[in-house]
């Protein structure tokens, strides 16, 4: 979904690098810049916690909340188990209704199927609805190196790419952005892409929606194809639909001669009758309506009303591999609502730019890891990016448990194991830097399965305990740099049960376990 | 009734006094409250952390310990959200990597019986009265795995409102984790430490001498910052203070 977004009070973003998973640091290193920013800090607060309260104002007006998203969650599961037959039924009923269907294994071929479809019309101008699949798979980037302009045309992508830019939200692309900012950008940059912005452009909301339908108006009516993604494809009749707040979204599916939809597999569902389920909790869960301003549906094409022409590009890129692990697939439930990021509270403190990747907050750190493997830093240390209090999974409108799948990745990143890349079963190795925390663990556990150790390691603690400092050097920084140590007690819990409650110190049980 | 007190790793190594509480305060109601010395750790660290397959010795260990008592209560949210929510699940992964269904079986009957302390004693002695007496201004913070894991609702607050001379003052984002998170604290410190420090100020801006919270290993992350904000609230682990009395109150 896309919603109408102008802008926070003023600060300035540092710049970001491109998501490109090699190159990028690691979330803590990159979550600690925007923890230490006070302004982004303040705007995210209020930004989350203001679309957080009207969600849940939102849901609890409907009394079959609960019953909305457990339906949900069966339709996308019962669809993603069945995924190979609706996804040959769509293709049926598009190509029946007058369009094209092309399948895309990853992100260069379905760049290289939409750049030749474009080509193909001659045209080297195009006009995009907000979607994250072509964001995934960094089309704009790929159409410009052939000389294709795309302008996107909701207003938070407008903003995001007139400022050269990265989204660092689902929902509200531009959310790290202010008023005062934007209208910079604006006057700066709008007249290199087309109308410039009014003379004496102000940081009023007005006056920016003004200068952005102005220019927006321009490129409209002049585009003759239209990129989009889709919130929702339906198997039974082949139509696709998008939900959205703006009505750029409408403009771009109707106007063009030729539209081309990017679309991951996973948006599938078999029937009209399981959409209604959605276009009620999406809305709601998304932008907190009732209903979304505008929901444009299409089939195939029509004579004399809307696009000649209709591409619809399905695209893979990692969602078949996901879709074979048996914990990570409900991954693929997603309906891109951003629920989980508005209320989480990682999110709120590190911003959306730390997570590596067009995806961001809860769902980015299961959705990353598994669409694009596990193999560089950020990847790695995305599923870590979570305290799991389970906010995330609370308001999800398809019941993605986001803790279980995180753990189930740490596990991945841990130990190795099977998993699935390419489509090819293959088994991954343990991921660096997990040696010291992993003899850690096995020695705890050791100790764990020895009361009589652990006891003794007590004992020592708390004999040495006026040595123990309340801060700690080296790793342990990483604790004490803000918190004190708990001071240790002259004895623990089980000395003083024994002296207590048990007559000559020890129960014979007791000492048989403690000499194992 | 043979009721076990699992005390937990954490709260037996740094946090003996709310074992005590524990044992005061079920003693108090007439439970005979036993703790089987050969008890360690849930697990949980090892689970969360990626290292499920260390965690499985750890919970068979926990079922050997308890598998003979009728009740087993502990005063950590998180820990018995490891038993009830977690354990269940490492028997059906074992049982999806072919290897049978006998860990699922040993785990199945400790996981019902399995209490938390604020659930044993609302749901199972049916008690929110206490008999507590502890004359502060006390706010709450439901901790994560209380809250969503376990669903304790209200019953710690009934716990509370029931006390004597406590004044109970509500949090501004009280459902907000605490920032602790197990090894996030640490993995992610920045992020942990900004969390911990916007409840504290929260805990501060309700005027209250104490911030209560069912979970020690929260209280440890909460109470180390307050010490380091150098902030006049206290942690106090709520089994303490329904310890609490007239004739011993707590200090
Ligand atoms: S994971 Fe759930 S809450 Fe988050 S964006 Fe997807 S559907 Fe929405």
């Amino acid at each position: 979904m896309s919603g109408t977004f102008i802008g926070m009070p003023a600060f300035s973003p540092p710049t970001l690098p491109a998501f490109s998973p090699p190159t990028l640091p690691a979330f803590p290193t990159a979550a600690k810049e925007a923890v230490r920013n006070p302004t982004l800090r303040r705007n995210l607060r209020y930004a989350t916690h203001t679309i957080r309260a009207k969600r849940a104002a939102a849901v609890s007006e409907l009394d079959d909340w609960a019953a909305l998203r457990e339906a949900g969650r069966q339709i996308k599961d019962h669809t993603l188990r069945h995924l190979d037959r609706y996804l040959l039924q769509l293709e049926e009923s598009v190509t029946a209704a007058g369009g094209v269907v092309h399948w895309a294994a990853d992100a260069d071929e379905a760049n290289r199927i939409v750049t030749g479809l474009v080509k193909a019309t001659g045209e080297s101008e195009v006009v995009k609805v907000k979607s994250m699949a072509t964001q995934e798979i960094g089309l704009n980037e790929a159409l410009a190196a052939e000389g294709i302009h795309a302008y996107e045309t909701d207003l938070a992508e407008l903003i995001v790419q007139l400022g050269r830019d990265r989204p660092s939200h689902i929902l509200v692309p531009a959310i790290h952005r202010n008023r005062g900012e934007i209208r910079d950008i604006f006057t700066h940059e709008m007249s290199e892409w087309g109308r410039p912005a009014p003379e004496g452009l102000s940081d009023t909301p007005a006056e920016l929606a003004e200068a952005a339908r102005l220019h927006l108006r321009e490129k409209f009516l002049r585009a003759k194809v239209g990129i989009s993604g889709a919130n929702f494809m339906v198997a039974e009749t082949g139509t696709l639909a998008v939900f959205e707040s703006e009505g750029n979204g409408r403009m771009c599916l109707t106007l063009p001669e030729t539209l081309i939809s990017v679309v991951g597999i996973e948006k599938l569902v078999p029937t009209w009758r399981d959409l209604e389920v959605f276009l009620q909790t999406l809305p709601r869960s998304s932008t907190a309506e009732r209903m979304n301003p505008y929901t444009s549906m299409w089939t195939g094409t029509t004579d004399d009303d809307g696009p000649r022409t209709f591409h619809l590009v399905l695209l893979d890129n990692g969602r078949t591999d996901t879709l074979a692990d048996r914990v990570g697939r409900q991954a693929l439930r997603c309906i891109r609502c951003s629920a989980c990021l508005n209320v989480c509270p990682v999110y709120e403190r590190a911003g959306g730019h730390a997570y590596g990747s067009v995806y961001p907050g809860p769902i980015g750190a299961i959705l990353s890891p598994q669409l694009r493997g596990t193999a560089s830093d950020i990847d790695a240390s995305l599923p870590y990016a979570s305290s799991l209090c389970g906010a995330c999974y609370e308001v999800c409108p398809v019941a993605i448990d986001i803790p279980e799948v995180l753990v189930h990745l740490r596990e991945r990143v841990v130990e190795g194991g099977p998993a699935v890349r390419q489509g090819a079963k293959v088994t991954l190795r343990p991921a660096r830097g997990h040696a010291a925390e992993r003899a850690a663990m096995r020695a705890a556990r050791w100790t764990f399965r020895h009361p009589g150790a652990l006891r003794a390691g007590q004992r020592l603690a708390s004999g040495t305990r006026r040595l123990v400092p309340r801060t700690l050097p080296g790793p342990g920084r990483a604790w004490s740099a803000t918190r004190d140590l708990p001071k240790l007690p002259p004895e623990p819990f089980r000395e003083w049960w024994r002296r207590t409650h048990r007559p000559g110190g020890q129960a014979p049980a007791d000492r048989q376990e403690d000499q194992r | 009734m043979r009721v076990a007190l699992f005390l937990t790793c954490v709260n037996d190594t740094l946090y003996p006094d709310t074992g005590r509480a524990v044992v005061k305060l079920l003693t108090r109601l007439g439970v005979e409250v036993d703790f089987p010395m050969a008890q360690t750790c849930c697990g949980q660290a090892h689970y969360n952390t990626g290292y499920r397959h260390q965690a499985e010795p750890l919970a068979r260990h926990f079922s050997d310990v308890f598998k003979d008592y009728e009740a087993i209560v502990t005063p950590s949210g998180s820990c018995a959200a490891m038993v009830r929510e977690l354990y269940p699940r490492l028997g059906d992964r074992a049982r999806a990597e072919g290897r049978g269904t006998a860990l699922a079986e040993q785990l199945a009957p400790i996981v019902p019986r399995t209490h938390e302390l604020t659930e044993f004693l609302v749901d199972v002695l049916g008690v929110t009265d206490v008999g507590a007496y502890f004359p502060h201004t006390v706010t709450y913070h439901p901790t994560c795995h209380g809250l969503r894991a376990l669903g304790l609702g209200d019953r710690p607050r009934r716990l509370l409102s029931a006390v004597r001379g406590l004044d109970l003052v509500e949090l501004p984002g009280a459902e907000e984790c605490c920032g602790f998170g197990g090894t996030f604290a640490v993995k992610n410190s920045d992020v942990s430490a900004a969390m911990g420090t916007d409840k504290v100020r929260n805990a501060e801006s309700t005027g209250a001498e104490v911030l209560c919270a069912a979970d020690n290993s929260c209280l440890m992350h909460i109470g180390g910052t307050m010490a380091r904000l150098r902030t006049t609230v206290r942690p106090v682990h709520i089994a303490e203070i329904l310890a609490s009395t007239e004739e011993e109150p707590l200090t």
